[in-house]
């Protein structure tokens, strides 16, 4: 049992049944009424909403408790399907039981929303992840968006196919002229069934599908993942293992945001500071293949361990690239400053309120530049960060400006971290093997990727084959505060605040 | 600015070396396209880029091929914004369903002679995806495609090898005509 440092979230649980073998944070079945209770507690943000992800004929939620830094789940068995809608007193729960929704044919009872998110109506069956109901072919109709009252306004349709090398996904802009009265985001088009792929597989394959959840996390997924899978069988890696995996994770972080610091500049014009960041990023990708034999390092994280030793050539190239930044960085950042017809693009654009970040616990750079300090490095804590030293850059004015100085302090950090961890990088095995003894086993994590936090759940059943593995991107706490973000803002500013969110379409549609 | 743009000035290219075509695509496009690419393209390539539901690792390689190390363009070859422009569709994932009939919208809405590229591990044949309720079994299920570039995702120099084995690498015959 945990110190009862917050009664409260541990009461909760007490009162439920608690579930066996669900680590490290524990699991309680409860009735309607405590289900009910809890959700109070998220509308008056005394806790926080981690997640929410269906089974068959049952309801999850994962809660979080900031101040005390407590973590649960609670169940709901809802045998008819229905359950009593969070997202009806909570909205940022709405996407995911619209999503519950389409893979299970939980009803959310209450629920002001009921259109499908995933399901267009192409998969030719309902419900595809419910072992019950299973219905045959659905038909496609027609999306009603939301719609916006007054006078002389138009509707822009953009996507799912975008004018750039980017994700698919739809944006339905009403403007009055120049400026966006509402966008609705329209998401689901990259749906590819992962977490149904995942069940029955065993370890390697569903560690494999964690890695292609979204292309620019792969290490943050693998390490979720890994980690989950660790923490429910109780296996413990080699210390080597554990500082690799940070090394990889710091890298990773690295790429996107010098990409991302390049991309935004660029959505305003200023292709000089893409050029040059993407140079950097490039440098970044190319030391992590020495290091690691993979540009974004994808399948290098497994479970049980890495899959990749670092070699002294690897070490050296991860030293020089440091040392590259760390001359080349600085002059961007200053750039960056000092270029007034920038900082007019992205200083007070895009603004997201300190109280919406909040209510939406939106993670990364996305809520650290509202105000929001939280990071799982430091608040959960796993392992080897709790050994090293690095700050949390917070800041409170929510455009788009302060996520790119969130990005460039994360930068900063960042060399200081892969610094710190090859100067402490500890010899010996990389991996262990294991076999699963007993079960089912049930398994948590929460890892931060450079997005945000990323959420892994999963339960293994008999013969050790995942029976059920639940990933929830930061994108889906992110999308909906991009629609709050961009209201007032001209249209032309879109694919700046768009970027600067930097989103996930794949990690979000799965 | 200017310190940075005059150091630019007297620093070294970082640009690689152009690489020699992947010679199994210069294969696989002399069967596949049984017709010359370069007849009808002279030395200038428009690609638009279809995500068709890949996890975006192939498009944050195809980003790469922009920047300074690679600098697609002095081959000719550019990303486009509209598929009326483009020459080439470079289409990566397994196809989700719900992606199926946009791309089969954007293929429509390029004009002929047209080329479709798969790329990546899952846009051959699903990959790690295929079997699953939301998927197709590649880009060929929804497409006819001309050439494939393996990997997962491939590295910026072997999308640029099988671009510019589209580019340059098939004898001369007729041009590929499509409705």
């Amino acid at each position: 049992m945990r110190k009862k440092t917050v009664p409260e979230l541990i009461d909760l649980i007490l009162d439920g049944r608690r579930v066996k073998k669900h680590l490290p944070w524990p699991r309680a079945v409860v009735p309607p009424q405590i289900w009910n209770f809890a959700v109070e507690k998220l509308v008056v943000s005394h806790w926080s909403l981690l997640g929410l992800w269906g089974e068959p004929s049952v309801v999850h939620m994962a809660l979080l408790d900031e101040t005390a830094g407590n973590i649960g789940v609670i169940s709901l068995k809802c045998p008819d399907g229905r359950y009593p809608s969070v997202g009806r007193l909570h909205p940022p729960a709405l996407r995911l039981e619209r999503a519950a929704a389409d893979l299970f044919g939980l009803l959310p009872q209450g629920a002001p929303d009921t259109r499908p998110w995933l399901d267009h109506g192409h998969w030719g069956v309902s419900y595809p992840l419910n072992t019950h109901v299973r219905t045959s072919a659905a038909t496609v109709s027609p999306y009603p968006f939301l719609s916006a009252e007054g006078e002389s306004l138009h509707q822009i349709p953009v996507g799912p196919v975008h004018a750039g090398i980017i994700e698919p996904g739809h944006f339905r802009f009403t403007a009055s002229g120049e400026t966006v009265v509402r966008l609705e985001e329209r998401l689901g088009y990259t749906h590819k069934g992962i977490e149904g792929l995942m069940a029955g597989s065993d370890i390697d394959r569903a560690a494999k599908l964690a890695g292609r959840t979204s292309g620019d996390s792969t290490v943050a997924y693998s390490l979720a993942f890994a980690r989950a899978v660790e923490t429910a069988l109780g296996v413990e890696i080699p210390s080597r293992a554990i500082w690799l995996r940070a090394l990889m994770a710091e890298l990773e972080r690295l790429a996107n945001h010098l990409g991302d610091i390049g991309a935004i500049c660029n959505d305003a014009a200023f292709a000089l500071m893409h050029a040059h960041c993407g140079v950097l990023r490039e440098r970044v990708l190319r030391a992590s293949d020495i290091a690691f034999g993979h540009r974004l390092m994808r399948d290098r994280i497994v479970p049980g361990g890495v899959a990749s030793f670092l070699s002294d050539e690897g070490a050296t190239a991860v030293r020089s690239l440091i040392a590259e930044i760390r001359r080349r960085f600085p002059a961007l950042v200053e750039l960056y400053d000092n270029t007034a017809s920038l900082q007019d693009r992205t200083v007070a654009t895009g603004r997201l309120k300190v109280e919406l970040a909040r209510q939406y616990r939106a993670g990364g750079y996305v809520g650290r530049a509202s105000g929001r300090d939280f990071d799982a490095r430091r608040n959960v804590a796993y392992p080897p960060y709790d050994k090293l030293a690095f700050d949390v850059p917070v800041l409170q004015e929510g455009d788009v400006n302060a996520r790119v100085w969130i990005r460039i302090h994360e930068v900063e950090q960042s060399l200081s971290l892969v610094e710190q961890i090859l100067a402490q990088l500890p010899d010996g095995p990389i991996r262990v093997d294991f076999a699963q003894t007993g079960g089912p086993h049930e398994g948590m994590a929460l890892v931060e990727g450079f997005r945000g936090d990323i959420l892994a759940w999963l339960r293994i059943g008999k013969g050790g084959l995942v029976e059920r593995c639940h990933l929830r991107d930061p994108s889906w706490f992110q999308w909906p505060l991009l629609e709050a973000a961009i209201e007032g803002n001209i249209v032309a500013d879109f694919p700046l605040c768009n970027k600067s969110f930097n989103c996930s379409y794949s990690g979000h549609d799965l | 600015m200017r310190k940075l743009l005059f150091e630019s000035l007297i620093r070294p290219p970082l640009t690689e070396r152009p690489p020699v075509a992947r010679d199994s695509a210069v294969e696989e496009l002399a069967r596949a396209l049984n017709g010359s690419a370069r007849k009808r393209l002279g030395r200038s390539l428009a690609i638009r880029a279809v995500d068709a539901g890949s996890c975006n690792g192939c498009e944050l390689e195809m980003h790469a091929l922009n920047n300074a190390f690679y600098d697609i363009e002095r081959f000719g070859i550019r990303f486009v914004a509209s598929p009326r422009h483009a020459d080439v569709l470079l289409v990566t994932g397994p196809v989700t369903k719900n992606m199926r009939e946009a791309l089969k919208r954007t293929y429509d809405a390029t004009p002929n002679p047209k080329w479709v590229v798969a790329l990546g591990d899952c846009a051959k044949n699903g990959g790690c995806f295929a079997g699953g309720y939301a998927v197709m079994r590649g880009v060929s299920e929804a497409l006819p495609v001309d050439l494939h570039i393996p990997g997962c995702p491939p590295p910026p120099i072997e999308i640029l090898k099988g671009l510019l084995a589209l580019l340059e690498g098939v004898s001369s015959k007729a041009g590929v005509a499509r409705s």
